[in-house]
């Protein structure tokens, strides 16, 4: 039989940085709260294949609020892991130790790893673990999870554990911490009452614990009747007469007390100096009343400019020369040579590389931009930025917690609609899902590079920040409507963790970066590989699959001569763009691999390949800006899509945020064509 | 009149008496996040637009707007 170790913690505190080193795996990791958001099982390959271990999203206390927090609750009370690994930041344990005091409630197998010992050794702190050991009754072991020590100590330790409880039973619930006050009215609750319940739920007193709290959930899932109930209300108020606080805030306070305590007296603090730490003086500046907003825009600004300034469109030209000359060339003359069929030739050299070529130009870009967005997100800079930002989203009915989500967004759509579930409020996710694919992802920076490349190479950083900007300015513009109008509703409380700024690792940065990386070659070898044969085939063969002469007459020209007529107010009513941006949904990126392929061909017969002039040929500078605001702001991918859809769990609201963005696109596009074109641009 | 969170001024420290209000999944976030009876709070600093704020409770950083720190009282 496998045994299952689940990682149990407050956000933020490095159970995911544990289960890394303990599986292998290479999972995010982040610094801020709310990193994972789903259950994660992997093995525990370091000691023991046969050990599962659990990753789990974080949560302050067993009563959760959000989704996320309910997947972590839910799996500790259902599915009885053998050992709750229970993970406490040693930097912050009095607050930590709240969440043990309800693991040792349960009744559940803990062992306490004890994270961050590095942090609290440079610090001058000393932690007595043997104190803590006999306060909490269960083993404690210091670790320091980023470096890998103390791990194996601890895997140990649980192992122990889990066998002992194998032969002995689990550990009885613990109230003990409680006062003896509490503690007479738990146990007089589990005599009388817990007996009296038809359905029965975990460890008795646990039970009698949770009645006598109030927890409605506790309540339901037992089908408590009414007569009990009024039998636990005495208790009840007997206890908020005594205290003179509602029976939640006494349970509360209770525990409270205990790791005031327990903290008080095992950790040795160094004498505080009066210097500012080094994370007081980043925040100064970073959070500075006048400094914080622009210094938010500045860093963005720069992060574009390497991004699609020189560092940036070196490695284009570099993977160009590579895979658009060397190996084009290379296979272009060696098909010629072995003889192959003129359409084969064809689908390779134009199709494939044409197509696939075109958009993996830009995947070092993806990756650069990737390296900036982790170092956001691992420094502790995220929590900061949704501080700063709080103001401004409450005006659009949002909290600072939903710019976590947009910010991710800039990277892609899918992670950050998922990172949605950290927030409490139905409707606050409902809207923030809605703005999200307004935020420019990774996958349309190479339409951008592409068309901006082509028309603005003089200012190309300042008219790609535009865009930025543009979607920005428009997610702001739709939340005041929709918040108006279908999304009304109450503004959502706003109560969050601000992590200590942390240096990031390289190891970090690079598995981030590569992973990206990766995913997008991933995508242009399946899905993006897929569409470039189909749309090769389309634009070659006419209905009666007959090669085509001109690529006009093919069946994609047919298509795209219906639906091009849509586009002609934006000023692109070309075939070839209404087409390529119908491929758009499958990924943003097949928007360039499928130009690459319908202008390919129409310059061959000219003698140059050359994309970029073929682009030239059919768009101006302004058409070409008001195609990549369409291209920022119509219908999400089909990934982000089919994300959309599972976590608003709603046809309708993923049908309405797809229309929604499609019009909002379509309009603006409008507005950027006609009245750039009143204003006599061109 | 009792003296709320909301009162305290950057770099000004008190007692929390009590979170204002029934029962209310704010109240019970708060509570879990420690902002219970006998803490300890420090006003950090107010966010560059006037809200939310930032305060240091049992040894960790916090944020919270001005309407939440309004519900807790002081000692
Ligand atoms: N100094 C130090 N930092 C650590 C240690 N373990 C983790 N961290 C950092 O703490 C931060 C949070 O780590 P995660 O592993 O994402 O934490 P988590 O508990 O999974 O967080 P959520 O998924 O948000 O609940 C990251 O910036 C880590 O690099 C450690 O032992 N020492
Ligand atoms: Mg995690």
């Amino acid at each position: 039989m496998s045994l299952k170790f689940a990682l149990v913690g407050n956000p933020n505190c490095g159970k995911t940085t544990l289960f890394n080193e303990i599986t292998g795996s290479t999972q995010y990791v982040g610094n801020w709260p709310g990193v994972t958001i789903e259950k994660r099982e992997g093995k525990a390959r370091k000691i023991q294949e046969d050990i599962k271990i659990i990753d789990l999203p974080g949560i302050y206390s067993l009563s959760p609020y959000s989704m996320e927090e309910i997947i972590a609750r839910d799996y500790i009370v259902n599915e009885k892991p053998d050992v709750v690994i229970n993970i406490v930041d040693a930097t912050n344990i009095e607050r930590n130790l709240y969440l043990t005091t309800q693991l040792l409630e349960l009744g559940v197998n803990v062992v306490v790893a004890l994270n961050m010992m590095d942090a609290v050794e440079a610090k001058g702190n000393k932690i007595n673990t043997s104190l803590l050991e006999a306060s909490l009754k269960v083993p404690v072991i210091p670790i320091t999870a980023s470096k890998g020590r103390g791990v194996k100590e601890l895997l140990e330790r649980a192992l122990h554990v889990a066998q002992a409880a194998a032969s002995a039973g689990n550990s009885p619930a613990s109230y003990e911490l409680h006062n003896e006050n509490i503690v007479k009215y738990i146990k007089e609750i589990e005599e009388n009452i817990v007996p009296q319940l038809k359905s029965k739920h975990g460890n008795s007193r646990w039970t009698a614990l949770k009645l006598l709290e109030g927890d409605e959930n506790v309540q339901k899932t037992l089908e408590v009747p009414s007569v009990l109930l009024a039998e636990i209300k005495v208790y009840q108020e007997k206890l908020e007469k005594k205290y003179d606080m509602d029976i939640e805030t006494v349970i509360a306070d209770s525990r409270y007390r205990f790791t005031t305590d327990v903290a008080g007296k095992a950790v040795k603090k160094k004498e505080q100096s009066s210097q500012l730490t080094v994370s007081d003086k980043i925040d100064k500046v970073v959070t500075n009343r006048i400094l914080a907003i622009p210094l938010f825009l500045a860093m963005m600004f720069g992060i574009f400019s390497v991004t699609f300034g020189t560092i940036g469109s070196f490695t284009i030209d570099f993977v160009d020369g590579l895979v658009n000359d060397t190996f084009a060339n290379f296979i272009s003359s060696s098909l010629e040579s072995a003889g192959a069929a003129s359409w084969l030739h064809d689908l390779i050299v134009n199709g494939i590389i044409g197509g696939l070529g075109s958009m993996l130009v830009f995947v070092p870009q993806i990756m650069i931009l990737f390296f900036f967005l982790s170092i956001l997100e691992d420094t502790g800079y995220m929590a900061r930025a949704a501080f700063v930002m709080d103001r401004l989203l409450r005006k659009l009915g949002l909290s600072g917690k939903s710019f976590i989500p947009m910010l991710i967004g800039f990277g892609c759509s899918v992670p950050a609609v998922m990172s949605t579930r950290t927030l409490e409020n139905e409707k606050d996710r409902r809207l923030t899902i809605m703005l999200i694919p307004f935020m420019s992802c990774g996958a349309r920076l190479p339409i951008y590079a592409l068309y901006a490349g082509a028309f603005f190479a003089a200012n190309q950083t300042m008219v790609v920040f535009s865009l930025y900007v543009l979607g920005i300015a428009v997610a702001i513009l739709s939340g005041f409507i929709l918040k108006k109008t279908i999304l009304k509703g109450d503004v959502a409380p706003f109560v969050m963790e601000l992590p200590p700024y942390r240096i990031p690792t390289i190891k970090g940065l690079t598995i981030h970066m590569w992973d990206k990386g990766k995913g997008f070659v991933k995508k242009a070898g399946t899905i993006i590989f897929a569409a470039a044969v189909v749309i090769w085939f389309l634009q070659y063969a006419n209905f009666s699959f007959q090669a085509v002469a001109e690529p006009g007459d093919s069946m994609l020209g047919a298509i795209g001569k219906v639906i091009a007529p849509v586009f002609s107010p934006l000023g692109f009513g070309d075939w070839r763009s209404a087409v390529a941006l119908l491929t758009g949904f499958i990924a943003k990126e097949a928007v360039v691999s499928t130009m690459g392929i319908l202008h390919g061909i129409a310059e061959a017969t000219e003698g140059s390949t050359d994309l970029i002039t073929a682009l030239q040929a059919s768009f101006t500078p302004l058409t070409a800006y008001a195609f990549m605001a369409f291209s920022l702001l119509y219908l999400p991918c089909m990934a982000a899509f089919a994300t959309i859809k599972r976590e608003m769990n709603s046809w309708k609201w993923t049908l309405i945020t797809a229309g929604f963005s499609t019009g909002v696109a379509w309009i603006v596009a409008f507005i950027i064509f006609q009245v750039g074109k009143l204003m006599g641009f061109s | 009149m009792e003296r709320t969170l909301k009162e305290l001024k950057p770099g000004e420290k008190a007692i929390i008496a009590k979170i204002d209000g029934d029962k209310g999944a704010v109240k019970r976030r708060l509570m879990d996040m420690g902002v219970t009876h006998g803490a300890e709070v420090l006003v950090r600093k107010v966010a560059p637009l006037g809200d939310p704020i930032e305060i240091n409770i049992r040894g960790y950083e916090l944020t919270i707007r001005k309407s939440e720190a309004e519900l807790i009282i002081l000692q």
